[in-house]
């Protein structure tokens, strides 16, 4: 009995480009490339007719007309008759700047929270479930807009207002007062003095580290960096006739001159987004821990390390590899929830371009474009130095 | 056997055991080891108890002692009592907060669609159910039942506009139709995603990194503003749909990615083993991979829902009058001007069992789903 063995020489069908699993993969593909195509061109013959129908035209030229409108909240120069693109730079420093003091705030929060949530203390878990459960269950938005009420509802007129903390700070309906630092003439040598410190303890630092892993020898590293931190500047400070001050905030006719004025809608937004945010960090920070066995804090007494220098070489490194990726997305969500400044009227660039220059301006599909461009551009940058970092500290397998 | 006289006594039977001393057992130890047992500990305790203890007496009488439940205006429940909540503002104003200005003669159809949504729900949410199957079929019609019963047909249901929905049945409509349509949509995106043509990968990408890169507000912008430059001249759809779209497409790309990170803890042994059985891609997934992903990833997708039902509070934002969109008229209004915290405090209230009850109804599935995994 012979084996007929034969390959076979299958001439191609048309019928074959779907049932065969060759050539399957690539129709389909080319046919979701082609309704791809057919519904973005679908879509944009649509926005031109459109646009054609209402008279207008598609260009950014408006960018560069006087906005016509104040900012009262700004970190830079900008009056009415400034163009509309510096309004956008004004909203997205104002963006900025609530995302970068929320983010501290809500970390601080956060960890706090999460570390007395695991506390053996039962009242104070307690309390922290109480808390992250509270917080965590109720919109943001809700949350915003009560602490601003609650601002402007409760907090006294600036007349009748009580200066706390020796006149330091004020609390008023029209918001908060906190001192100024003002630079004297020769401030800047001190400023200067504090910042060469910095540098300096971050390089003993390294040559402590450096000189332990080559000799075993153990420098006193935090007594030197303290001194380092405190006395150059200090001595700098007095030796030049204190030239650095602070101006604190005075009653002035009906309101408070002086010292940083820190809007009602920047503090609530501020303090709403923390405290919402640190909810969900803290529950972030307890699962890292607890996702480190307890044989690894076992397993470094063993080995007679200290109970602080357990937590410094061996549990945190660890669990911070769990903690700092969903932590990272945690800022991100806060930058964006940060949008939400214009539910409380504080000029972020929501507000500013995709506000008030939209209204004006009537562009609606130029200034939405614009904003999405720029949040867009905030998370992919984030999302990118996360990758970097989840590469980094990946588990180095052998 | 000898007697040893000089032993005085013998002991016959043990003796009973002396009781643990008090300060190792009972209520005096555990407040020792978890309250007192060091300095910091101790310090905590005193402080959240003295917290406690300023905050309880006086957040119980303002809520309940003090409170007034029935008044016509701010001033008159100010006369009944001056230190205490005025919840007489919710009363005056309940339906609004349910209805918003859905005409009052027909508020039975809300009302109907809602317990039909139970009805709906059931066979989903409970297996034990009896006649699951015609409930099934009866929770597949739903979405248009619930439609004619809203919005009116026409025919039978007098029609109503949609600028008159508001109030928590605005939430319960974009929660609702949100969660039921985010999961599929979320399924197929996070199946893209992970799939081996890149063309399809390559789109499923896109819409996930740009949906989820942007925030919600930008997206109910473009259903508020831009929504009708995408679509034929003369078309003119209406806001609540352009807004339950938007949400939607939002809910579905974080669901996406939930899901994905369900899919990628599977072993590859699992699709390895569907493959060798001679699955089609459809059925292994089907079948095998997507009955596993999907339990491991149900608290990420309870808490996509939750964020879900929380973000429609954002259409405020664009003029909808959601519960927050109702509480500005009111703040506004002079007969109940100066009242903030008891307005908030209902609608936080309200949407805090819903959440809360989610989060628990995913726990209990949760223990329910890995109760085979125990053996």
């Amino acid at each position: 009995m012979s084996v007929a063995t034969y390959s076979p020489e299958e001439k191609f069908r048309l019928g074959m480009l779907w049932t065969d699993s060759r050539y399957r993969s690539t129709t389909i593909q080319i046919i979701a490339l082609f309704i791809v195509m057919l519904l973005g061109a679908y879509l944009i013959n649509n926005i031109i007719t459109n646009l054609a129908a209402l008279g207008k035209d598609f260009n950014f030229s408006f960018l560069f007309e006087p906005a016509y409108y104040d900012i009262n909240q700004r970190l830079i120069e900008y009056n009415s008759r400034s163009p509309h693109w510096m309004a956008a730079v004004v909203g997205i420093l104002n963006t900025l700047l609530v995302a970068v003091l929320g983010c501290i705030l809500a970390t601080i929060i956060g960890v706090i929270a999460g570390v007395l949530r695991l506390s053996k203390n039962f009242v104070i878990s307690r309390l922290m479930s109480v808390y992250i459960e509270v917080v965590r269950n109720i919109p943001l938005l809700l949350q915003i807009l009560l602490l601003y009420a609650i601002f402007i509802e409760v907090l006294p007129r600036p007349r009748a207002s009580e200066p706390m903390l020796d006149g330091m700070v004020v609390a008023t309906n029209r918001g908060f007062y906190i001192p100024s630092l003002v630079l004297g003439e020769t401030g800047w040598i001190v400023v200067a003095t504090f910042l060469a410190s910095l540098a300096a303890i971050w390089g003993f630092r390294r040559w402590a580290h450096k000189r332990q892993e080559e000799t075993g020898q153990i420098t006193p590293v935090f007594l030197i960096s303290l001194a380092i931190f405190l006395v150059p500047t200090t001595v700098v400070f007095f030796a030049l006739g204190s030239p650095i001050s602070l101006e604190t905030p005075e009653l002035k006719g009906f309101n408070y001159q002086g010292g940083i004025h820190l809007r009602n809608s920047l503090v609530a937004l501020w303090l709403a987004l923390s405290i919402y945010t640190g909810a969900f960090i803290a529950e972030i920070v307890r699962s890292g821990i607890q996702a480190i066995s307890k044989g690894q804090t076992e397993a470094a007494y063993a080995l007679g390390l200290r109970p602080n220098r357990t937590m410094n070489l061996v549990i945190l490194p660890q669990a911070l590899r769990v903690i700092i990726p969903p932590l990272i997305s945690q800022f991100l969500n806060l930058t964006k929830n940060s949008s939400l400044a214009i539910a409380v009227g504080y000029m972020d660039v929501t507000g500013t371009l995709g506000g008030i220059t939209l209204n004006q301006t009537g562009r609606e599909m130029e200034c939405v474009l614009l904003l999405m461009a720029f949040y867009l551009t905030v998370s992919l940058t984030i999302s990118a130095v996360m990758n970097k970092y989840n590469a980094s500290v990946k588990l180095k397998e052998r | 056997m000898t007697k040893d006289s000089s032993i005085a006594f013998v002991l016959k039977e043990p003796k009973e055991a002396e009781p643990a001393p008090i300060a190792t057992t009972g209520a005096l130890a555990w407040t020792r080891e978890n309250l007192f047992s060091s300095r910091l500990n101790t310090a905590l305790t005193i402080l959240s108890l003295l917290f406690l203890a300023w905050m309880i007496p006086g957040l119980v009488q303002w809520t309940f002692v003090d409170a007034v439940w029935f008044a016509n205006s701010i001033d008159e429940c100010r006369q009944l009592s001056p230190g205490g909540a005025c919840w007489a503002v919710i009363t005056a104003r309940f339906d609004q907060f349910m209805f918003g200005f859905y005409p009052e003669e027909l508020r039975w159809r809300p009302v109907l669609a809602f317990v039909l949504l139970g009805v709906a729900l059931l066979p989903v949410l409970w297996d034990a159910v009896p006649a699951r199957k015609q409930l099934f079929f009866f929770s597949a019609i739903y979405p248009l039942v619930a439609f004619a019963l809203l919005w009116g047909d026409g025919f039978i249901f007098e029609r109503v506009n949609s600028s008159d929905f508001g109030g928590f049945l605005l939430t319960m409509i974009i929660g609702v139709t949100g969660i039921s349509f985010s999961l599929p949509i979320g399924v197929l995106l996070a199946l893209g995603r992970n799939s081996n043509l890149p063309f399809i990968k390559l789109i499923c990408v896109t819409f996930i990194e740009f949906i989820r890169g942007v925030p919600l507000i930008t997206l109910l912008f473009v259903a508020s503003t831009l929504l009708n430059y995408l679509l034929p001249p003369g078309t003119n759809f209406d806001i609540i749909l352009r807004v339950l779209i938007m949400v939607t497409l939002f809910a579905s790309a974080y669901m996406a990615e939930v899901i994905r990170g369900g899919l990628a803890a599977l072993s590859k042994g699992q699709y390895e083993a569907a493959d060798a059985l001679g699955l089609t891609y459809w059925q292994s997934m089907y079948l095998i991979i997507l009955p596993q992903a999907l339990k491991i990833s149900i608290p990420g997708i309870v808490n996509t829902f939750i964020g879900l039902f929380k973000d429609t509070t954002l259409v405020s934002v664009i003029g909808l009058l959601d519960p927050l969109g109702i509480i500005q008229p009111i703040l506004a209004d002079s007969t109940w001007n100066g009242l903030v915290v008891e307005l908030y405090a209902f609608v936080g209230l309200v949407f805090f069992v819903f959440c809360f009850a989610m989060s628990r109804y995913s726990m209990y599935l949760e223990r329910k789903l890995s109760a085979g995994d125990r053996h």
